[in-house]
């Protein structure tokens, strides 16, 4: 298998033998009578052609990019309108039954991994771009447009959406508020809860809010901030306001090519040192490229230990002056290749390689983990030293694919499957590299989320007490768990009393119960 | 509170902190007198004191230099106002990773002192003189960069709350990427000390800008003034700050432009012809901006947003209104003055009036301030969305309502 891998025995609610999905993380029976009732009403008030229940059509729904767990889901029901998503939202409440929300189904942390009792909930017929509004900088879209095509929309007006990650030819706005999805560019540029103003909204119990607009500043709480990255635990966008940026006069795009990581790493520092703010500054090692030549045949530097990919953008007489400085600051840390694209199929070339990274791996090693974790980016040569140590010790080989400038790595962790023992100790080095970020002060997650794959590894990161408070904003939105529950944490919060909400079953209980029968 | 009551809870807030103190007049929040004032040293101690209040039941109101104090609604009750100008240290600054730490108490123009030693800032402005990073992340006050930059709620990547009952909770980390569990950073973020008290925050800096120029042109109407901010928005000179001034008197803009020496000399030459052809009859430039750049109204203060394309819109309403406006044009965040001797009642009706231009137009407009009689004639917070899921939110951190009750939206 070459599609992305998570780590099956490490992940899910607690780091143990048992894979995610054959816990109640991702609940157990698809076929008890509250699960029926659902799937009753579904049919009464759906359209025919947006309700699946054939199990042959489920399964082609029972991963999303993190292929490695898979679990059917009960009912999947492909959604036209907000109305639709209410609806089915409002039928899940009444019976306690969990939904999951699913774009493109692109993510890499199993974000939208199904559950076996509960409803999935895909949103990518509601593709429509409702409104691009260039005198206000914003575009009004629904959740299953592509995020490419928010660019292509705003491009005649001359702007652009900024977030980008890797995946933007097919992941979907939806999934990208639910992940708070970064890409190359947000080292200048931020994240999407920065380019994101206002959503439309389907709260857990079926009821839809506004929350923020077209304007900044919405008074009140900022639930649209907390809503961005909950990873679909809170309810479900079904249209968003996006903030469009203006498109720079002037990009410069440049490879260098540097004998070491370290060189590179060290480059990357004095140009960030210098007060320069690059659009992206982007690291492969040697094994990356070398995964990359033979994939695309990028024609990166003959000999490099590294490349840094680094884009400069602005107004045009800024980008020649930062270039200078970046161009000086390459060589005096040992650059023996510089080139620099000036138009766009020259910049399409460079970047090829750093963004076939992932699936180019597939052509170096019949299996890989990609591993998403954050260090302070200082951290970076001791912590790509202790990574190279486990490799070597471990005789596990790992290509590293990062965005430098904020020190998010993702190390590609190579085995074959079919050889005793591999998996296991790709497996363990990928741990491994996590309690690496953790240590140096970083995080266990940089874009790709928490998902089912690292909320074991939450505790690690969090004390009882963070973790019983992020839950608290949990039960207010969603008292009864249904929302994507056993993603992000390893245990659920017992919710108490919520005045004016119906008190139930809890649904861990619930399934506790099914799991003894 | 009864008064008994208040007496019983002295000592166990004594035992809690070494800083507690029975409150005086200027001790009032609001108009509303509180029984103590503590004040902690860490956030450790801030906890024990939270604890305690819990115990006994007290109302607590956080504050730091007490600058926007009376913003939003009078709290119903006020038992222990909670001092944080003790903890004003600037904890660490990681200069290589464009990371600072800081305390609640700390004043942001100290925090921007210590950063420029090592040639950063955390780009934020000081819109009130003395205000802390505390009052500033509660209020989610902002200022002219703001539109380049954003505001706390982009600006702070990691934060140690303490709850109403006492436990201290951190969300985010030390690092700019980080997408790991609920971001309890921006929920904070203009909470009004409602949800929990921030003790620490870690705010991701920015290089301070080897030059700077700004940009200052008169409008003679405000059609020709919203016709300069577009000219500005829609531009390629990529400017730090869009700031108007508009009053029934006149007003123009002021555009900040930062960078390179060089850079920034070319880009102001541009920006100058391209308000020259947006109708400014004459343009000023000086390197730094005039003293009042930044600075809240006085008097009654409103908060105006709307869309970017409703400026001109805004800005002639209120001009019809008597309100002065100033603000980031730019970003679609303005600011409202009157003058506070003016009538409840007439202020009543421009707040009105304005706030349905600006809600029409997807913004919003709020109340800041204004003397008693006012605000108890006007609604202060205007239409919120998603109301009952912030009660419900208010609910589950503050079930007793002792953090600022009433001070905020829907009388949270």
């Amino acid at each position: 298998m070459t599609s992305t891998h998570g780590t099956t025995k490490t992940a899910g609610p607690a780091v143990g033998p048992t894979p995610p999905e054959q816990t109640t993380a991702t609940g157990q029976d698809g076929n008890g009578p509250q699960i029926q009732a659902v799937r009753r009403r579904i049919r009464e008030l759906l359209p025919p052609d947006a309700v699946i229940t054939d199990h042959a059509r489920l399964r082609t729904y029972e991963c999303d990019g993190l292929a490695h767990y898979r679990v059917t889901p009960a009912v999947v029901v492909l959604a036209d309108s907000v109305d639709h998503v209410a609806t089915v939202v409002r039928i899940c409440a009444a019976q306690r039954v969990p939904f999951v929300a699913r774009g493109s189904g692109t993510g890499l942390s199993g974000g939208a991994l199904p559950r076996a009792d509960g409803v999935l909930i895909v949103t990518s017929r509601m593709r429509a771009i409702r409104e691009v509004l260039p005198q206000d900088q914003r575009a009004v879209v629904e959740p299953g447009v592509i995020n490419l095509d928010v660019t292509k929309a705003a491009a005649p007006h001359g702007y652009y959406y900024a977030p980008d990650p890797s995946s933007q030819q097919i992941c979907s706005i939806g999934g990208n508020v639910a992940e708070n999805s970064g890409g190359a560019h947000c080292l200048k540029y931020g994240f999407t809860a920065n380019h994101v103003t206002g959503v439309e909204f389907v709260a857990p119990d079926g009821s839809v809010v506004e929350l923020g607009g077209l304007a900044p500043d919405a008074p009140g709480y900022d639930l649209l901030g907390t809503v961005v990255g909950s990873e679909g635990t809170l309810g479900i966008a079904t249209a968003v306001t996006v903030r469009l940026t203006r498109k720079p006069e002037g990009v410069v795009t440049v490879l260098a090519g540097f004998p070491s990581t370290d060189d590179a790493g060290a480059a990357t520092s004095a140009i960030i040192g210098a007060g320069v703010v690059p659009a992206a500054i982007e690291m492969m090692d040697a094994l990356a490229i070398e995964a990359a030549e033979a994939a695309v045949h990028c024609n990166y530097p003959d000999g490099a230990g590294a490349v840094l990919v680094i884009e400069l953008d602005g107004a045009a007489v800024e980008v020649q002056r930062e270039f200078d400085e970046v161009e000086r600051h390459c060589r005096e840390h040992g650059a023996f290749e510089f080139r620099v694209a000036r138009d766009d199929v020259e910049r399409a070339l460079i970047w090829k390689g750093r963004k076939s990274a992932f699936a180019a791996v597939g052509r170096i090693s019949p299996d890989y983990i990609v591993q998403d974790g954050v260090i302070p980016r200082t951290s970076l040569p001791q912590v790509l030293r202790a990574i190279a140590e486990l490799s070597s010790s471990s005789g596990v080989r790992v290509a590293n694919v990062f965005h430098a400038g904020d020190g998010n790595l993702h190390p590609l962790v190579l085995f074959d499957e079919s050889k005793p023992g591999q998996g296991e100790a790709a497996e363990e080095v990928s741990g491994k590299i996590l309690d690496l970020c953790i240590d140096a002060g970083g995080s266990i997650t940089g874009e790709h989320g928490v998902g089912i794959d690292k909320s074991a590894y939450m505790p690690r990161m969090f004390s009882d007490d963070d973790l019983d408070t992020m839950q608290m904003v949990r039960c207010a939105f969603d008292p009864d768990n249904i929302a994507n529950p056993g993603k992000i944490f390893p245990t659920p919060r017992l919710c108490g009393e919520v005045p004016g909400r119906r008190k139930g079953e809890h649904p861990l209980a619930v399934a506790e119960v099914a799991e003894i029968f | 509170m009864a008064v008994e009551a208040l007496i019983r809870a002295g000592p166990a807030l004594t035992a809690a902190c070494d800083d507690v103190s029975e409150a005086t007049g200027a001790d009032a929040v609001d108009g509303v007198q509180p029984g103590y004032v503590g004040r902690p040293g860490s956030t450790a101690e801030t906890a024990s004191l939270l604890r305690a209040a819990a115990e006994h039941g007290l109302a607590v109101v956080a504050r730091g230099a007490g600058t926007k104090l009376t913003w939003g609604t009078p709290p119903e009750r006020v038992d222990l106002v909670l001092d944080l100008t003790r903890m004003d240290a600037v904890v660490d600054h990681a200069a290589g990773d464009l990371v600072a730490v800081a305390q609640a108490g700390c004043p942001i123009a100290t925090l921007q002192e210590s950063l420029a030693s090592a040639g950063q800032r955390l780009a934020m402005d000081e819109t009130r003189p003395g205000t802390t990073l505390g009052g500033g992340i509660a209020t989610n006050s902002s200022g002219p960069r703001r539109m380049l930059n954003g505001t706390f709620r982009d600006l702070m990547i990691g934060t140690t709350v303490v709850r109403a009952d006492g436990v201290i909770a951190k969300s985010g980390g030390r690092v700019v990427k980080n997408v790991a569990g609920y971001d309890l950073g921006k929920l904070m973020t203009g909470s009004f000390g409602t949800l929990g008290v921030v003790t620490e925050a870690v705010f991701r800096l920015h290089p301070l800008p080897a030059a700077s120029n700004v940009l200052l042109a008169g409008a003679r109407d405000a059609a020709t003034l919203a016709e300069m901010v577009r000219a500005m928005v829609h531009s390629d000179v990529v400017p730090t700050a869009v700031e108007v001034d508009w009053s029934p008197a006149g007003g123009g803009i002021g555009v900040l432009l930062e960078g390179s020496a060089e850079g920034v000399a070319a880009r102001t030459a541009t920006a100058g012809d391209l308000l020259g052809r947006a109708g400014a009859a004459e343009t000023h430039v000086a390197d730094l901006p005039p003293p009042s750049w930044g600075r809240y109204p006085e008097g009654v203060l409103l908060k105006v947003t709307c869309a970017l394309s409703a400026v001109q819109t805004v800005l002639t309403e209120a001009s019809r209104l008597g309100v002065t406006v100033c603000g980031s044009a730019g970003a679609g965040v303005l600011y409202g003055g009157l003058p506070a001797q003016r009538p409840p009642d007439d202020v009543r009706a421009a707040v009105t009036a304005l706030r349905a231009v600006c809600v029409g137009t997807g913004g919003s407009l709020v109340v800041l301030d204004a003397p008693a009689a006012i605000k108890s004639t006007v609604d202060i917070w205007g239409p919120v969305s998603a109301l009952e899921l912030m009660r419900s939110v208010k609910q589950q951190f503050d079930p007793q309502r002792r953090l600022s009750p009433g001070r905020f939206v829907g009388g949270i």
